[in-house]
């Protein structure tokens, strides 16, 4: 064995002084011979004879030397790089060549690197720092069927009894108001369990992570462990900030420990900039969770299973856990379940909303890669009918085909190294590509990276492979065809109508616009879609009317300041010039912000069996509808009278009033909400509350007055552009405490778009890389297309001698082109028909077969088609034929 | 009858080296081959171009180290010697030989 290993050294380090060696080689057989010579003229023989005797015994010198020189290297990888060397040459003899192929595959294998590492970065590895990642899994609670959070009395009690869990932490996202000047901003933080860094394995670079304990007793932990990021950008790396204190939500918190650099925290697509325990919880949630309550569903949780552990076993041991929980607190978990999640499909952050678009991707890219492949085979294909005079010299000297293929192999590879560090380069530069797709949300850290670590690497490479292997073995189809026979034979011409040699080409043509035109029907699905989202009516007004609030809370603001505030501000608003109606809501629609959820009751509805009615309620002021155009239905709107002192009411939407009035009229009825009784006073339209694509649900609204919040959102509906009406509010509020600032201001359409920007993504990307791979097949078309008309000038000749005019040979051409174009749409079609169904989710209101998508990619790949066949039909139109037939 | 040079396997030529390197000392690629020719007195004709490859071989491998020096006639010659390892091995074949060669002629004998 030690030998083994000791004779590959050597040998492989004779690689690097071949010519020293060869010299000693030279140098000790000369002297043998001379040797052998003197010897011989010792034993009486002539010069001469003593020379070819001793050559004799030798036994030819440069057959010993080839012996010698097999022995001495690594033969293998001398051969390799002769090919290398060759390719290498080969390749740059012809730059036009290579340049185009290498940009095609720096494309598609960019392009497949690139989403690799957002999958990697985002959804399989998606955590910095955080270790031991691929046991990570999600926890969610679920009621029924339909998902909810888990309660932290619920968690704790999971914790205490997983077997299989190595550890469970909490980490909520949410919120603190930090001023800038007259305009404040919220950063986002995090509400996490005293074990939480210990649990991740992360360590503050300054201070200390949590302790156990300070997750419990009521806001009793006022600390705060701040990010990176957050420490540089507002407290300019101050190395002595540990013990320092800082206000988060009008909170004094002491910073006790500063996160690493490149630690985002645990929420995909959001960068984290503070973390606090979760015995702070009723600090940022203004009170309407509270720690101990186990009917309070607010907790994210995350468990990293013992190794070994699969998702299902998990899953079973916690249902349990949650069937025991269910029995023993009936009242608050009746009905309820938790659930396991993959990393990737966690539901409460944007790594489930990400994973159908990624799926997507990862076929649209390799669709593009294919389509790559097939271009760059073409332009290979070319050139090896170029090469034949070479491939049939070298045959006849007697080069094995072996020999032959591999040196093809090595330049489809050398080509395909190139592409593939092109494209690793841009799928670096595109690795933070996706936030650009993202609308900033008030300033807010998107944080969506991709990751470009071995796993993508490895991944790339194998792509690049298999990409050799495509692309070496188009050519070597041709060259196994080469007879030494035929070797000098002029080629005879071809025939435009004829297939014959050309079918390789051809069918590699009728791939590539099979695969664009299923991309092109997949994107235009997806625009329809995304218009149609945009475009529906969410039920209620979105140009006109404007949101945004005031840092009534960060400010310290109580109760009864907060209530003459925002009655005085509501009258300065409503006499601004321009306006045409103002109120307040504690929750914008489609915003990030969840709706108050309860469980409530109704005269006469009797629930089914395991049913626990509940519904969400937003706190409205007065003339909220009227302020966002919701038609109200009957009854009466909330008016100034439905205060703290007065009879609480409600107003129900239609859905709310069909399903637990079955449709006779509420209003007079009762509900009861957290254990209130309150009266309907009134109904309004459905419209859109998280989603645009949900369906109806029951919701409810009631008066803020009554169910007071301090810091709500103020919706204006003015005819004002939205720089005017912000500076106006600006100085209203100034004008009444110059201490209080204002949140980002939008329009509701705004917000319509930011609630669809997942959508948007994938429209974008997708299309994108549709027209991306249209433009690849029309080159494709155009080269095959030209080739063509260059291989049969002599039969166009001879057509235009016996009378075929410009337009005949004009047709013809085009005729050839759109007939290769027909059969991949028609394969298209058929392939598209089984493929559009993956965009399921994504879709809304649209059939993944809407004939109108397909038509429309039909035309466009049509037109496409017939400008890259034009071209080489024109110029099959002024052959000469007197030329044509000469030559 | 001379033993055509096919019939002289790769193992044997380097145990007829190595052999040649224990009881000669220090030699050079000709003085090898000629010691060889003639301690099988002519009847193993092999090339003697064959024996530089087999040189390499057990170079590589440890069994003989190599050093230029100069001939007896003042010729700039490549001398191989037998290393430690290769004393060793030259054993280790020996009686591997002798165990094969005794297995064959009994072999043989036995009718």
């Amino acid at each position: 064995m030690r030998e083994l290993l000791r004779t590959f050294v050597k040998r492989l380090t004779a690689l690097f002084r071949r010519r020293r060696l060869e010299d000693d080689l030279d140098e000790e057989l000369r002297s043998h011979l001379e040797m052998a010579i003197e010897l011989n003229v010792r034993k009486g023989m002539s010069a001469a004879d003593a020379r070819q005797e001793a050559l004799r015994s030798f036994g030819g010198v440069e057959r010993t030397k080839e012996m010698y020189r097999d022995q001495r290297g690594l033969p293998m990888i001398e051969t390799a790089w002769q090919d290398l060397r060759f390719g290498f040459r080969t390749l740059r003899r012809s730059p036009g060549f290579t340049l185009l192929a290498m940009l095609c595959l720096t494309l598609g294998i960019g392009a497949n690197a690139a989403v690799f590492s957002w999958v990697e970065g985002i959804l399989l590895r998606p955590y910095p720092l955080v270790s031991h990642q691929e046991r990570l899994v999600a926890l969610a609670g679920t009621v029924g069927a339909e998902r909810d959070e888990t309660s932290w009395p619920d968690l704790l009690d999971v914790q205490r009894s997983c077997t299989l869990c190595e550890t469970l932490f909490v980490s909520n996202i949410t919120g603190a108001t930090l001023s800038i000047g007259e305009r404040a901003q919220v950063i986002t933080g995090s509400i996490a369990s005293a074990n939480y860094f210990d649990a991740i394995g992360v360590h503050p670079m300054l201070g200390r992570g949590f302790e156990p304990g300070e997750d419990s007793g009521r806001n009793a932990h006022p600390v705060v462990v701040i990010s990176y990021h957050l420490w540089q950008t507002r407290f300019k790396g101050d190395r002595e900030i540990i013990g320092k204190t800082q206000r988060f939500n009008n909170v004094v918190h002491t910073i006790i420990g500063v996160a690493p650099e490149g630690f985002y925290g645990t929420f995909v697509g959001r960068g984290i900039e503070f973390w606090v325990p979760a015995s702070m919880l009723e600090a940022f949630n203004a009170g309407y969770a509270k720690l101990e309550d186990r009917g309070a569903r607010w907790a994210e949780a995350y468990v990293r299973l013992k190794p070994g552990v699969t998702r299902n076993q998990a899953q079973q041991e916690i249902s349990a856990i949650a069937a025991r929980l269910e029995a023993e607190y009936p009242a608050t978990n009746r009905g309820r379940d938790i659930k396991v999640w993959a990393l990737w499909q966690t539901p409460f952050n944007h790594a489930g909303e990400l994973l159908p678009i990624f799926e997507i991707m990862v076929v649209v890219v390799m669709f593009v890669l294919l389509i790559v492949c097939a271009n760059v085979g073409n332009l290979l294909l070319v050139r090896s009918f170029a090469r034949r005079h070479e491939m049939t010299v070298r045959l006849a000297v007697g080069a094995g085909r072996g020999r032959l293929l591999r040196q093809l192999v090595t330049e489809g590879l050398l080509l395909s190294a190139c592409g593939a560090a092109g494209g690793i380069l841009v799928a670096y530069w595109c690795r933070h590509a996706l936030v650009l797709l993202f609308p900033v949300r008030g300033g807010n850290v998107v944080y969506l990276p991709g990751e470009i670590d071995w796993r993508v690497l490895a991944v790339s490479g194998a792509v690049c492979l298999i990409t050799t292997l495509l692309l070496g073995l188009i050519p070597a189809m041709q060259t196994s065809k080469i007879d030494l026979a035929g070797a000098l034979k002029s080629d005879s011409a071809g025939v435009v109508g004829g297939g014959g040699r050309t079918w390789v080409r051809s069918s590699l043509v009728v791939l590539q616009v099979t695969l664009s035109f299923i991309l092109l029907v997949g994107a235009t699905l997806l625009m329809q879609s995304l218009r149609k989202i945009r475009t529906t009516n969410p039920g209620f007004s979105t140009t006109r009317v404007f949101d945004t609030s005031v840092t009534l809370a960060a400010a310290g603001y109580d109760a009864p300041r907060a209530k003459t505030f925002q009655d005085e501000l509501i009258q300065r608003v409503r006499a601004l010039p321009g306006v045409e109606a103002a109120a307040y809501a504690r929750v914008v629609p489609l915003g990030y912000d969840s709706f108050s959820s309860t469980p409530i009751a109704v005269d006469d509805y009797e629930p089914r069996a395991n049913e626990q009615p509940t519904a969400e309620y937003n706190e409205v002021s007065p003339n909220y509808f009227a302020t966002l155009g919701i038609p109200r239905i009957s009854g009466r709107e909330f008016t100034r009278a439905d205060d703290e002192n007065a009879p609480r009411v409600a107003i129900v939407n239609q859905t709310m009033a069909a399903r637990y009035w079955r449709g006779q009229n509420p209003i007079g009825e009762r509900l009861q909400v957290k254990g209130n009784w309150v009266q309907v006073v009134g109904v309004v339209k459905d419209s859109k509350y998280y989603n645009m694509d949900e369906t109806p649900r029951p919701f409810f609204y009631v008066p803020l007055r009554q169910y007071f919040d301090i810091e709500p959102d103020i919706h204006i509906r003015t005819t004002q552009p939205l720089q005017t009406i912000q500076t106006a509010l600006i100085r209203e509020v100034r004008a009444l405490d110059p201490n209080l600032a204002l949140y980002e201001m939008i329009t509701l359409q705004e917000q319509v778009n930011r609630s669809t920007s997942q959508q948007l993504v994938a429209v974008t990307l997708v299309a994108l890389f549709g027209g991306l791979a249209l433009l690849l097949a029309s080159i494709g078309l155009y080269g095959v297309m030209s080739y063509i008309v260059s291989q049969s000038t002599r039969e166009l000749g001879l057509r235009m001698a016996l009378g075929a005019g410009a337009s005949n040979v004009m047709c013809l051409v085009l005729s050839r082109g759109l007939l290769l174009t027909t059969t991949g749409i028609v394969i298209g079609v058929a392939a598209a028909l089984l493929l559009t169904r993956l965009l399921g989710n994504l879709l809304y209101q649209v059939s993944p077969r809407d004939p109108l998508a397909f038509g429309s990619a039909l035309v466009v790949i049509t037109i496409a088609s017939f400008v890259a066949c034009f071209l080489p039909a024109w110029r099959a139109t002024r052959v000469d034929p007197a030329r044509a037939l000469r030559d | 009858m001379a033993i055509s040079k096919s019939e002289v396997l790769q193992g044997t030529l380097d145990l007829l080296v190595l052999k040649t390197l224990d009881s000669m000392g220090s030699m050079h690629g000709f003085g090898i081959a000629l010691r060889i020719q003639q301690v099988s007195e002519d009847l193993l004709q092999l090339n003697q171009g064959t024996l530089y490859p087999a040189l390499l071989r057990l170079e590589q491998r440890g069994w003989i180290a190599s050093k230029w020096g100069v001939s007896e006639n003042n010729r700039k010659a490549k001398y191989y010697s037998l290393t430690r390892a290769g004393c060793r091995r030259l054993v280790e074949e020996a009686e591997s030989w002798d165990r094969m060669s005794a297995m064959i002629n009994r072999v043989l004998r036995t009718t």
